[in-house]
This record gives structure tokens, C-alpha cells and sequence, in this order.
């Protein structure tokens, strides 16, 4: 077993070293371009929170059981720390600080505060990001849809029925956008 | 201009950096040349180091430093310099500082990298050895070893008997008397412990710390690291949910500060969710409540005996046995209450300490009774009302929990319930109805807030307080503007450093009632000397009035009755000060205290639709109708009480720490297997807030809704499995397989 570990080891300093400077990535975040290099190794919620200073997509698990890293990849929502930076090279994502500003709210994020849908506010950007992308999908129909499609974002702070109703306030007639 | 006051709704203030992502928590604040940490956990449960090797990791590019007990740097040795204003009698955990392992995962050793990634890679490379020792992690086993501590907990209230429960029992018709289990709980905050430590190179630390007191923090880190006060400072701005995890210093900004102190850099540590699961957490308990009463379900004796776990180094305490016979009129009554020690991490406060825990199990205990007299369980509890504090024999400064009784059994439609169990349905559903009553203490505490008024007319209200998610911005920001008239947007908050004015630890429901009457006052008595600053306006604008003839309104100054006023600006204009401020503290009454009882009470109505071939329990339903006081804020009180109702149904139905008591360890330290309920668990859930005025219980009248909103929703959920399938289920949490494995004919 030591053998094996050993082997291990030596393949990963190896690698290490060869792509610590990084592996070339090009990326649209919130509508900006960036060229720029990244560790293979770096997850996407890393890179957007450690790389790019955007905190605004926040780490709950790293395991994608919690959803507070939710963002919109090409419209689609995903676990961020499920992916890896360079496997999305080449795509659009979109994090909450992309979705609305202060003074020009994206209006899910206006029927959030409405409703008072957070109180600590770590799962909000994830929340937001994830409603955002459950209406791009145009499945949910109805309150017990939303409830179901939402399930993957956890809230603690126990923000659900009032999330719920933030979701529906905004969610086009039919759930159709 | 509406004018703000107590009592209206009003969104939260900080919301709009919450909901853009822009309020920074503890691990988002970017350092220039910021080093990673990552946390090594021991992988035994009691024994000690052998030897830790770290040659492998220290040669991997990026590896700064490994921390472990060989290498520390010098540090406080007494147990007196680790403790902090959440503790428990003992002696605290002091990582790093010896080889001894005293629990599973217990932090041995702190890697530090130039990136995140190196870090978490390296720490893989470090060898380590133990010498194992005997444990014991089995609650149940520790059993005949509880004990009662010597030394009492700060926050633990004791019980006293009275009359002569055990023979009046004896002699009562109707008798009920059931063991109880609760098993242990993870807080599980949704943002992962982190601490960032800015080194300002001058021997100053600045410390953005993930916890519920930044004075504490500020307190324990100077003590620990010989530092003096002023070379700390603590800020907690934005707290991703604590619920009593972060009372206490975690061995997270431990860690971060060795580390930054030694190397004279900044440096971050944030856990993993693998991690959070190696420090605190709610103590599993065993509970044997006896009830007996007479046919009309009169109680007349009541034993509650309860044991809790702690650990082997700190003696963790909570008030458990004491509700019931606090809430009920009982004559006879007898209490006994003990904690077993176990080779864990101490457990701590989660959301209602102690009540969550007994008041649940005596809730259940008294649908016991109900059934066994045939009463009706809400009319059991009318029956046995107290209108005073049945332990003490003290008056209450009010107890609205009858109303709370009728407004919420009306909304619920509990008249028309039936009695027996298994007699209502809905399609291929049973449906069940329960209900259950909730109590916490309503605390108050000392602080102390500062008010300043600047030229631009924008009031600042501070205190070093926490809002954890709690809506303490928003209602230190609406007690300001009522009081000195201004609209909302023309008051800051600010909280979460420990440079403000002197605050406690955020926790026990007490920092509505403690702060918001520190607010109130500052800003009277800076309303008094903007009073004061009208003399030098040419022609007084008050005349002879006097500052009790002043009222606050619409901007400005006035005297009661007259149309024009001044304004704040004007008036601070004319003190010819910069600045206006004013600090003051605001204590409880230790007449109130000591002559009368302060309680927060509540009734939940539940109704749970159970799949019987499944095994599958819904909550479709909850109404929670809570007598707290006065509501500043009725949005944010509301969610207070929301955020309750579903960790109480994360205790009836999912949540459950399960150890491996051969390896002592934790196995479901996951999200994914520590389970919490989500969004399709959650269906309605109905807020009421029933009429209580208190002008006794704390300046402003407020009791405190923290921990209220949990209390009583875990027994009502299983009263109503009970009435849906005639099943009762003794343990939590309430799963498929308890469900499936219970045999009705012996509940029925």
C-alpha cells in the first residue's frame, strides 16, 4: 500500500509542478471576458471566489449536497464546486452579482428582500441563482413545482415557504418565460 | 413621511447586500498575499500522538509551514486563559497543545500553502501515528455513570421539587410513565467556519471570525496569545447562521491566529462541512417522564428524570427537566437531572438548549396522558394551565400562552378534529393532528450602544452585538428611527466589531430585548442634548419646554402639539459640534428579576399526512402561534418563528448524528447524510403572534422569539404521527423505519 501511495505521490507533485502555473482558460463571467490561466485543480466556485474576488457564490459543502454555490452556466444552473474551472472554458456563466446590482435588482432578488426569503443570507446568491435558472427551465407550473425543482438548495435558516412564495411572485404565468 | 415605529413591518436593511452578494462573511475578505490553512483532524478517539511526520508535505512547492504540537509556538497554559463567555466548568480544549487525543477528529495539526488547493493536497502527506487508548462514545453504556457536576453551568437554572410525587403517583388513576430518547444534532450553519486573519504588520491582527460575540473572540485570543486588547479586533459583520455554534471561539480562528501570529502573515482557515462536524453540537439526552392524574385528567404528579451527554473534559449542562413543571400546575412534582461523559467533543447550546430538548419530550409525554384519560389534548392543557410559574410560585410579568391556545387552535381548526387515533384520512393518507405547548426564558442582558449624529443628518447607532440572520440590523435601525423620528434610510446600523460599544455573546433570545433597549436610550439621550444644542438657535425654537414636552417626528424636533419643529441637522448644526453622541447601557430589572418570571410561550398545531405502506411522514401543515412580548419587526419576527418550525421538523424527522461506536467517530458527517429538511419538506407553515404587552420584562417590552419558534414543534409533530397512525414513536428522529417497525396494537 505504501508502494502505491508513494507512486501517487510522486504522479501528483509531478503534475503539480508541471501545471502550477496553470492551464489556459477562457471565460465570460457577468458578461466581462477573462484570459487567464488556472490550476487544473481548481473548481469553478474556487476560481470564481479565490481567483476572481466574486464571494458572492459561496461554499456551504464542496460536495454538491447544499447548493449555496449554484450559478447559471450558460443559462444553466450547476454546482459550482462540481466543476472544474478549465471544463468550462469557452462558457457564459452568470453568479448572483451578475443577476442585479444594488439599485438595479434583478427582480427575484427584489422579491426575495419583499418576502423576506433569507435571514443569514449564505444560501441567498445560490437561491437566487438557482430560481433564476428553474424559470430559464420552464417546468415549474405551480408552488409544488417550485418547492420539488428547489429541493437542491438547502436554507438552515429555514427561509423556504417564504422563498417559495418570493419564486412564484416572479415565475411567469404558466412557468414559461 | 410615515413616521417608522415599534411593531410595523419593515424589510430587512442589510437585504440588498444579501441578495447582490456583496456582504463579505468571514472567508471573502481579500488579502493581499493571504496563506490557506487547512485543518488535520485526529483519526482516533481517545490515546495520544505517537509521531507525526510532515517531511513529505513540507517538500511539496507552496508548503509553508505545518503546526503541530512539537512546533508550536509558546502559549497560555492555564485553563483559566481558554475560556470564554460560552463555556462550560472544566477544562477547555486547547489544540495543538499536547500529543493527547480526546475525541475522533479532533484538530491535531495546521498545514499552511500559498493556495487553497496545495493546502488541501498536502495535508494527505502528513504521517501520523498514534498510541490508541480504551473509549467509550456509547451514550446508552455511559448510562450508570451520570453524575450531577459540583461545579454548575452559568447558563443552568436548578429545579425544585415539591409535595411528594412519587406516593401521590402511586394512588392516581390515570398513570403514564414512558422512557425517551433524543438523539445528538449538528448545527450545520449553511457557511462552513472560517476565520481570515489580516496581518497589519505592526503586531495588530485584524480577525474576520465566523462566531455570535466578537468581544468574546477578542477576549479569548488576547488571553491565549498573550496579546493585550488593542492588537485584536474581531468583526463579524455577516454570520452565514450559527444557531448557537458560534457562541463559544472555534478551534478554526484558534488555528488561523497561531498561524498568522507565528509567521507574521495573513492567513485563512475556513472547515470543511466534514469538519463541522468535529466540534459542537446538541447533546444526546434520555428522558423518563411519569404524568399521572385523575379521570378528568387533572395532573397531580409529574417525575421527569433526564441524563445528557458531555464530554470528559468539560462538563456541558443544560436546564432540561424543568419545563413542565414550570408551565403546569401540578402539586406534586420531582425532578432529577444528571450528564454522562463521553470521549467527545463538548457539546453546546443549538437553537432552545435544554427546552428543545425536555419541553418537547414532556409535550409528548403529556399527548401520553391525554390519551390515556381520554381528554382532548388541547383541553389536557387548559385543564392543567398555570397561570403563574408553577416551579417557583412566582407571578409571570405575562403569560398570554391562553390566547395563544384559542387564536391558534381557531386558525388551525382543531374543534374539528376527532379524537381516536387512525380515524382521519385523506385518500390513501392517514392524517394526524397534533399539538403541543413551547416555552423559552425571556433574557435580557447588558449592552451597550452608542448614537452619533453627523453633519449630513445620517444617525449611526453601534454596539459590538451579532446579527446571525436574526434581523438585528434591521431592528436596532426601526428602534432608532422611532425614536428620534427619522425615516429608516437616514439610520445605520452597524454591529460585528469589537472595537463598538460593549455587547454579549448573541444567543438565548436575549439581544432583541438587551440591545434594542440600549438603542432606545442612547438615542433619547442623544435626543437630549440635540435639546439641549436649540438654546443657541436664535429664538429658541422650544421656548420654555421642557425635553419630556419634545416628541421626534418627521425629521425633527418639535414641541408635542405645535406644527413646526427643527430638525437634527439644524440643531447639531447649531451646538456647533462636528458630531453629536451619546453611549448609554441599558440593564435588566433585578427587582423583575428577582420577584417575578419571564417566560416567552407558545402553541403548535400540526398536521402530518403518513403514507402507511411507505412509512413516508408529511408536514403539510403548521400554525405556531407565539405570546413573546411586544414584536418590533413583524417580517423578520416572523421568520424568526419560520426558521424554528422547520429545525423542529428537522429534529422530528431527519436530523441525526450517527456514530460508529467501534471507531468513535461520526460516520455521516455529510450534508447528504445528515439530513436537514429542504424546500419539498416544507408545505405551510402559519405565524400568529398573539396580543401581549409586558412593560415589566424589558424596557421596550420585547421577550425574544430565537429559540421560541422550535420549542413544542418536534412533540407536535409526533402527537400528530400518533393520532395518524396510533403509533408512538419515543425516539428521534421520527423515520421511515421507526414507523414501519412499530406495532399498533400495543400504542392502541
Amino acid at each position: 500500500m505504501d508502494a502505491i501511495t508513494d507512486e501517487l505521490r510522486l504522479a501528483t507533485d509531478s503534475e503539480h509542478q508541471c501545471f502550477g502555473a496553470g492551464m489556459p482558460l477562457n471565460i465570460t463571467v457577468n458578461g466581462k471576458a477573462h484570459d487567464t490561466r488556472v490550476a487544473p485543480w481548481t473548481t469553478l466556485l474556487d476560481f470564481l471566489r479565490e481567483n476572481l474576488g466574486l464571494t458572492g457564490t459561496k461554499k456551504g459543502c464542496d460536495h454538491g449536497q447544499c447548493g449555496a454555490c449554484t450559478v447559471l452556466v450558460d443559462g444553466r444552473r450547476i454546482n459550482s464546486c462540481l466543476t472544474l474551472a478549465v471544463m468550462r472554458d469557452g462558457c457564459k456563466i452568470t453568479t448572483v452579482e451578475g443577476l442585479g446590482k444594488p439599485g438595479a435588482l434583478h427582480p427575484l432578488q427584489e422579491a426575495f428582500i419583499e418576502r423576506d426569503a433569507f435571514q443569514c443570507g449564505y444560501c441567498t446568491p445560490g437561491q437566487l441563482c438557482s430560481a433564476a435558472g428553474l424559470i430559464n427551465e420552464g417546468q415549474a407550473k405551480d408552488r409544488d413545482d417550485v418547492r420539488e425543482l428547489m429541493s437542491g438548495n438547502i436554507c438552515r435558516c429555514g427561509a423556504y415557504t417564504n422563498i417559495a412564495d418570493a419564486v412564484m411572485d416572479v415565475l411567469p404565468k404558466g412557468g414559461q418565460s | 413621511m410615515a413616521q417608522v415605529e415599534i411593531g410595523m413591518p419593515q424589510r430587512r436593511v442589510e437585504g440588498e447586500l444579501k441578495v447582490t452578494g456583496q456582504a463579505r462573511y468571514a472567508a471573502e475578505y481579500p488579502v493581499e498575499g493571504l496563506l490557506y490553512g487547512f485543518v488535520i483532524n485526529a483519526t482516533i478517539a481517545k490515546g495520544r500522538i505517537a509521531k507525526i511526520d510532515t517531511t513529505a508535505a513540507l517538500a511539496v512547492p507552496g508548503v509553508i509551514e505545518v503546526f503541530t504540537h512539537e512546533n508550536r509556538p509558546n502559549l497560555a497554559w492555564f485553563d483559566r486563559s481558554y475560556k470564554d463567555d460560552g463555556d462550560s466548568p472544566g477544562s477547555p480544549l486547547r489544540p495543538l497543545y499536547d500529543d493527547k487525543i480526546l475525541y475522533d477528529a479532533q484538530p491535531i495539526a495546521l498545514l499552511v500553502a500559498e493556495t487553497f488547493e496545495i493546502a488541501r493536497y498536502a495535508v494527505g502527506l502528513v504521517d501520523i501515528e498514534y498510541e490508541r487508548e480504551d473509549f467509550n462514545t456509547d451514550f446508552v453504556s455511559a448510562l450508570p455513570d451520570r453524575f450531577f457536576p459540583k461545579k454548575k453551568r452559568a447558563f443552568y437554572t436548578p429545579f425544585k421539587d415539591r409535595g411528594d410525587a412519587p406516593n401521590a403517583y402511586k394512588d392516581l388513576p390515570v398513570q403514564v410513565s414512558n422512557d425517551y430518547h433524543m438523539v445528538s444534532e449538528h448545527h450545520n450553519p449553511m457557511e462552513l467556519n472560517a476565520t481570515t486573519v489580516v496581518w497589519e504588520g505592526d503586531g495588530k491582527i485584524t480577525v474576520y471570525d465566523k462566531n455570535q460575540g466578537s468581544q468574546n473572540v477578542q477576549k479569548y485570543l488576547a488571553s491565549v496569545f498573550g496579546l493585550s486588547k488593542d492588537k485584536v479586533r474581531v468583526l463579524n459583520p455577516f454570520v452565514g447562521g450559527a444557531f448557537g455554534s458560534g457562541l463559544r471561539p472555534e478551534y478554526q480562528v484558534y488555528m488561523a491566529t497561531l498561524a498568522a501570529t507565528t509567521l507574521k502573515h495573513s492567513v485563512r482557515v475556513t472547515l470543511t462541512r466534514q469538519q463541522m462536524f468535529s466540534h459542537v453540537h446538541r447533546p444526546e439526552a434520555v428522558q423518563t417522564v411519569s404524568l399521572a392524574s385523575d379521570e378528568t385528567g387533572r395532573m397531580n404528579a409529574m417525575m421527569v428524570e433526564a441524563t445528557t451527554s458531555t464530554s470528559r473534559y468539560e462538563n456541558f449542562m443544560e436546564t432540561v427537566v424543568n419545563w413542565g413543571g414550570t408551565a403546569y400546575a401540578c402539586e406534586n412534582a420531582k425532578f432529577d437531572y444528571n450528564i454522562a461523559a463521553l470521549d467527545i467533543h463538548t457539546p453546546g447550546d443549538m437553537r432552545a438548549p435544554g427546552a428543545a430538548t425536555g419541553m418537547n419530550i414532556f409535550e409528548m409525554a403529556m399527548d401520553e396522558l391525554a390519551y390515556a384519560a381520554n381528554v382532548d389534548p388541547l383541553e389536557l392543557r387548559i385543564k392543567n394551565y398555570s397561570e403563574q410559574d408553577a416551579m417557583n410560585n412566582t407571578p409571570y410579568t405575562s403569560k398570554a400562552l391562553m390566547s395563544a391556545y384559542k387564536e391558534g387552535a381557531a386558525r388551525f381548526g382543531w374543534e374539528k378534529r376527532s379524537q381516536a387515533p387512525r380515524s382521519m384520512k385523506d385518500g390513501t393518507e392517514l392524517v394526524g393532528w397534533g399539538m403541543a405547548t413551547g416555552m423559552w426564558e425571556a433574557m435580557m442582558a447588558v449592552a451597550t450602544v452608542r448614537a452619533r449624529i453627523g453633519a449630513n443628518g445620517q444617525l449611526e447607532v453601534a454596539s459590538a452585538t451579532s446579527d446571525i440572520g436574526t434581523g438585528t440590523y434591521t431592528i436596532m435601525t426601526q428602534i432608532a428611527a422611532e425614536t428620534l423620528g427619522l425615516p429608516m434610510d437616514r439610520v445605520t446600523a452597524k454591529l460585528g466589531d469589537s472595537d463598538l460599544p460593549l455587547s454579549p455573546i448573541e444567543g438565548g433570545s436575549w439581544t432583541a430585548a438587551t440591545v434594542g433597549a440600549a438603542v432606545q436610550l442612547a438615542c433619547r439621550a442623544l435626543g437630549e442634548k440635540l435639546f439641549k444644542a436649540a438654546s443657541k438657535v436664535p429664538g429658541n425654537p422650544f421656548g420654555d419646554a421642557k425635553f419630556d414636552q419634545i416628541e421626534f417626528i418627521d425629521g425633527q424636533a418639535r414641541v408635542r402639539g405645535k406644527a413646526t419643529g427643527i430638525s437634527l441637522q439644524d440643531l447639531l448644526h447649531a451646538s456647533g459640534e462636528p458630531w453629536l453622541e451619546a453611549e448609554e447601557t441599558a440593564k435588566p430589572s433585578m427587582i423583575t428579576n428577582m420577584t417575578k418570571s419571564r417566560h416567552t410561550h407558545s402553541a403548535v398545531f400540526v398536521e402530518v399526512k403518513v403514507d402507511e405502506e411507505l412509512g413516508v411522514v408529511r408536514v403539510t401543515r403548521v400554525v405556531n402561534a407565539v405570546a413573546g412580548g411586544r414584536i418590533i419587526n413583524p417580517l423578520t419576527a416572523r421568520s424568526q418563528i419560520l426558521g424554528g418550525v422547520v429545525m423542529g421538523m428537522g429534529m422530528a424527522l431527519h436530523e441525526d448524528t450517527l456514530m460508529d461506536h467501534r471507531l468513535g467517530r461520526i460516520m455521516n458527517h455529510s450534508l447528504a447524510e445528515y439530513h436537514v429538511p429542504a424546500h419539498a419538506d416544507v408545505f405551510d407553515i402559519d405565524v400568529i403572534f398573539v396580543d401581549e404587552p409586558d412593560p415589566e420584562v424589558s424596557p421596550l417590552g420585547v421577550k425574544g422569539l430565537g429559540e421560541i419558534g422550535i420549542v413544542g414543534v418536534a412533540a407536535a409533530i409526533s402527537n400528530a404521527i400518533f393520532h395518524a397512525t396510533g403509533k408512538r414513536v419515543r425516539s428521534f428522529p421520527i423515520t421511515i423505519d421507526k414507523i414501519l417497525s412499530i406495532d399498533t396494537t400495543d400504542a392502541l
